[in-house]
């Protein structure tokens, strides 16, 4: 094993998962947004519902594609990289992976085409249908990706042998309590994903004077989900805490930067960790709060990082710092959120001025939620793969080069750095163009197997009418 | 349950070979398309349906893995760079049907980018297939032939063969979808592109018959299996046919049955093997606990879902597509 070799892979598959996620995190929520908009308007026949779903549809494909083909790429890299890994636990992960491909992949690919491309040939009770069909794909490929991701985890339901985890427990694998508290954090997470995008757009439009219509919808729906979701969102987070503390005492240590047993223990609200030392620097921490988290008690004795041995623990400064930004954002969403919903049911949010701006330039706070929160974990875990069982030094590929690692990393980044900057302008570009960037064009006009999607109206009427680039 | 897993992994690959194998025909011969219309028209052949086909690479990836994982970890590890230029091609093809709509000066990186990446991920699949019916060197379940070790004559022949195949699918595709000036150049393309695959096939088959003994032993063992590459050439003759006639239906359905007929012969010449005369099937087979999770749901009940799924976007989208003047 060549120890290049091994931080070129942990890096890389850093960066391609936390690439993907961005898309997945985002379309998941879209999805049933789309549903939700298609369903009120067969049920109420209001425009505005039409125009939306018309719309956001756009930005749901350009996300989708992105997704799917950065998602490809993960199901290849655990057998380029991790051959250790994919051979030890193959007969678990496999078959995990296989029940998201076979019961979600494909459900949403099949109708993803019709969503796209199908309006004018299917019946609205099947195109209903359809959109329904890609929201429970995605939201199964979610629930499949933290069973399996749970289980790395937590490892359960298997026995060692001949160098495999076999597995003995099916149920205790996939119905691991575990899995039940991270599923829902994971799926709240991506709902509040898409109601902040929404939102954001809405207040944008306010700010903007433009599609008041469709932006009083789009704030109102967003900001509401959002304020019920949110309070939810942070129980959950709650106990997915109590997971931690109950089956990975080391990485719980070092979200907390607690390096020494305490009892009670203390709450470290910020500091600078120092592994060097062993202590943490500027620390501003709150006595016995520590141990009234950890334990919902006055008195717990808490572990301390020094109660590991050296090799066994995760670094510190990531966890720590990540958690607190993940924590903090979900408290600046739920400040919007409540703040919003109030003042619109006050009917004086138009003209809040401010508090629009806040709403519209909190669109990035759920990703960054996400992604700190995925590195807590993942981060956290180590120096586990597997926890426990499989050290991440020994699961990687090892007959890997350092230069054949340094090539696929250098590529990946060269690509997505350049698919990325490209499809985060053209979503830009759609929402900035609004609603109303289909042109005016009616429709209801068959436009079957159009090359891509539905939006290159936008840019076309606009350089027709000489307004373009 | 083995049987039934490399029976659905074989079915799989299949599928994969010929759905995505006409999309990535279609973007090779992307680059010889006259002109925006035409391109257009080509595009909205395979809009809808590419991703769906390209999920089929997914599904034979984690059937292998989950059912076979000790090949799946070789294999891939084995083919780090061609997998990566794959994936990467497969990336680039893929978001230029998003993108490429939405640029308005650009345009021409998507179409450059979903040509390259076409010919990019069809070579690599070729040449992946090749470096395995070559041989490659493993020493105790790790791989040793060095990060080059796939490439040869023999696999970067393979890999412009898998070229000329997937175009002649992508090119029977176009005359089956399209109507107009689009069809009556690829009609044009499918002889040239023909006769490159038959010829490709047959080098290929006699280069292996060479290299490999113990194949020709299988082969003299069991007649019958001359079965698939008669009923091959049958395919070919009957799609000369058809083009002859200017039949806009058939040649796709032929072609995709030389397809089945040298895949079937390519992996019965190997069988039990799963990586040739290194691994076979009973060998690679993950245990029983999760062959038999994965057979009693994704199996027996979701697979079949999955070819309806199919079914139903095909249904969807059936017939010609329209022109492409109608798009403005």
């Amino acid at each position: 094993m060549d120890p290049t070799a091994l931080l070129l892979s942990r890096l890389q598959f850093a960066f391609t998962i936390s690439f993907h996620i961005i898309f997945p995190a985002f379309t998941i929520g879209l999805a049933a947004w789309l549903t939700v908009l298609e369903a009120m308007h067969q049920y109420s026949g209001k425009p505005v519902y039409r125009t939306l779903f018309a719309f956001w549809l756009k930005i749901f494909g350009v996300a989708f594609g992105m997704g799917v083909v950065s998602g490809v790429v993960m199901a290849f890299q655990f057998g380029t990289n991790w051959s250790v890994l994919s051979k030890m636990s193959g007969p678990i992960q496999g078959p995990l992976l296989s029940y998201e491909t076979f019961t979600a992949f494909m459900l949403e690919a099949g109708f993803f085409g019709i969503l796209i491309f199908g309006r004018p040939r299917v019946p609205p009770w099947f195109y209903l249908f359809s959109t329904a069909m890609v929201a429970v794909g995605t939201t199964l490929s979610a629930f499949w990706i933290m069973v399996n991701n749970s289980w790395m985890q937590v490892p359960t339901g298997y026995v060692l042998q001949n160098d495999q985890f076999v597995p003995d427990d099916w149920t205790q694998i996939i119905f691991n309590r575990v899995v039940w508290v991270r599923f829902p954090h994971m799926l709240l997470a991506s709902y509040l994903t898409g109601a902040f995008c929404v939102a954001a757009t809405g207040a944008r439009y306010l700010l903007r004077r433009t599609y008041r219509a469709e932006a009083h919808v789009m704030l109102r729906m967003g900001l509401a989900l959002a304020a019920v979701l949110l309070p939810a969102q942070l129980f959950i987070g709650h106990l997915v805490g109590d997971y931690v503390h109950d089956y990975q005492p080391a990485k719980f240590a070092a979200i907390e930067a607690r390096w020494h047993d305490e009892q009670p223990a203390s709450e470290v609200l910020i500091a600078i960790p120092d592994s060097s030392t062993e202590s943490n620097k500027y620390a501003i921490s709150i006595p016995v709060l520590g141990s009234i988290i950890g334990s919902m008690s006055l008195t717990s004795k808490e572990v301390g990082l020094t109660s590991f041995a050296p090799q066994d623990r995760p670094p510190v400064l990531i966890p720590f710092f990540t958690f607190r930004i993940m924590v903090g954002c979900g408290f600046v969403m739920l400040g919007l959120a409540w703040l919003g919903t109030w003042l619109g049911l006050k009917h004086r949010l138009d003209r809040n001025r401010l508090l629009l701006w806040g709403i519209f330039l909190s669109f990035p706070l759920p990703w960054v939620a996400i992604l700190t929160g995925w590195y807590t974990a993942e981060v956290g875990r180590q120096p586990w793969t597997v926890y426990g069982v499989l050290r991440t030094a020994d699961a990687v590929t090892p007959f890997l080069t350092a230069s054949a690692a340094m090539t696929s990393l250098i590529l990946f980044v060269a690509v997505y750095a350049f698919i990325f900057s490209f499809g985060t302008y053209y979503i830009y570009r759609l929402l900035r163009a609004g609603p109303a960037g289909l042109g005016g064009r009616p429709l209801h006009v068959p436009v079957p197997n159009r090359p891509m999607s539905l939006a290159d109206q936008v840019p076309a009427a606009r350089s027709y009418l000489g307004a373009g680039e | 349950m083995v049987m039934y897993w490399v029976a659905l992994l074989a079915i799989s690959i299949l599928i994969y070979l010929l759905l995505d194998g006409f999309d990535l025909g279609v973007g090779m011969l992307f680059s010889a398309a006259g002109g925006e219309s035409q391109r257009d028209a080509m595009l909205s052949t395979v809009a809808p349906v590419w991703d769906g086909n390209e999920t089929w690479l997914i599904v034979t990836g984690v059937i292998m893995w989950g059912s076979f994982p000790v090949v799946y970890a070789m294999v891939m590890s084995a083919f780090y760079i061609p997998v990566l230029v794959m994936l990467l091609g497969l990336i680039l093809r893929g978001v230029a049907f998003e993108f490429r709509g939405k640029a308005l000066s650009s345009r021409w990186v998507w179409d450059v980018s979903f040509v390259v990446g076409s010919f990019a991920a069809s070579f690599m699949q070729g040449a992946m297939v090749g470096a395995l019916v070559e041989g490659l060197q493993f020493s105790n379940g790790d791989y040793t032939g060095g990060t080059l070790g796939w490439l040869t004559a023999f696999s970067a022949l393979c890999g412009v063969g898998l070229c000329f195949g997937y175009s002649l699918l992508g090119a029977c595709w176009l005359v089956r979808k399209c109507d107009g000036p689009v069809r009556d150049a690829a009609r044009r393309q499918i002889p040239p592109l023909a006769i490159g695959v038959l010829v490709f096939l047959v080098v290929v088959f006699a280069y292996a018959l060479a290299e490999n003994l113990p194949i020709l032993q299988r082969w003299t063992d069991r007649p019958y299996l001359f079965v698939f590459p008669v009923i091959g050439a049958g395919a070919a003759a009957m799609l000369a046919k058809s083009i002859l006639r200017h039949d806009d239906y058939w040649p796709f359905h032929m072609v995709a049955l030389i397809f089945v007929a040298a895949f079937a012969t390519l992996a019965l010449s190997f069988w039990p093997y799963m990586i040739p005369f290194v691994v076979t099937i009973d060998e690679a087979a993950a245990p029983h606990a999760s062959l038999a999770f994965m057979f009693w749901g994704a199996g027996l009940f979701v697979f079949p879902l999955m070819l309806l799924y199919v079914a139903i976007g095909y249904r969807v989208f059936r017939g010609k597509a329209a022109p492409a003047a109608d798009h403005y």
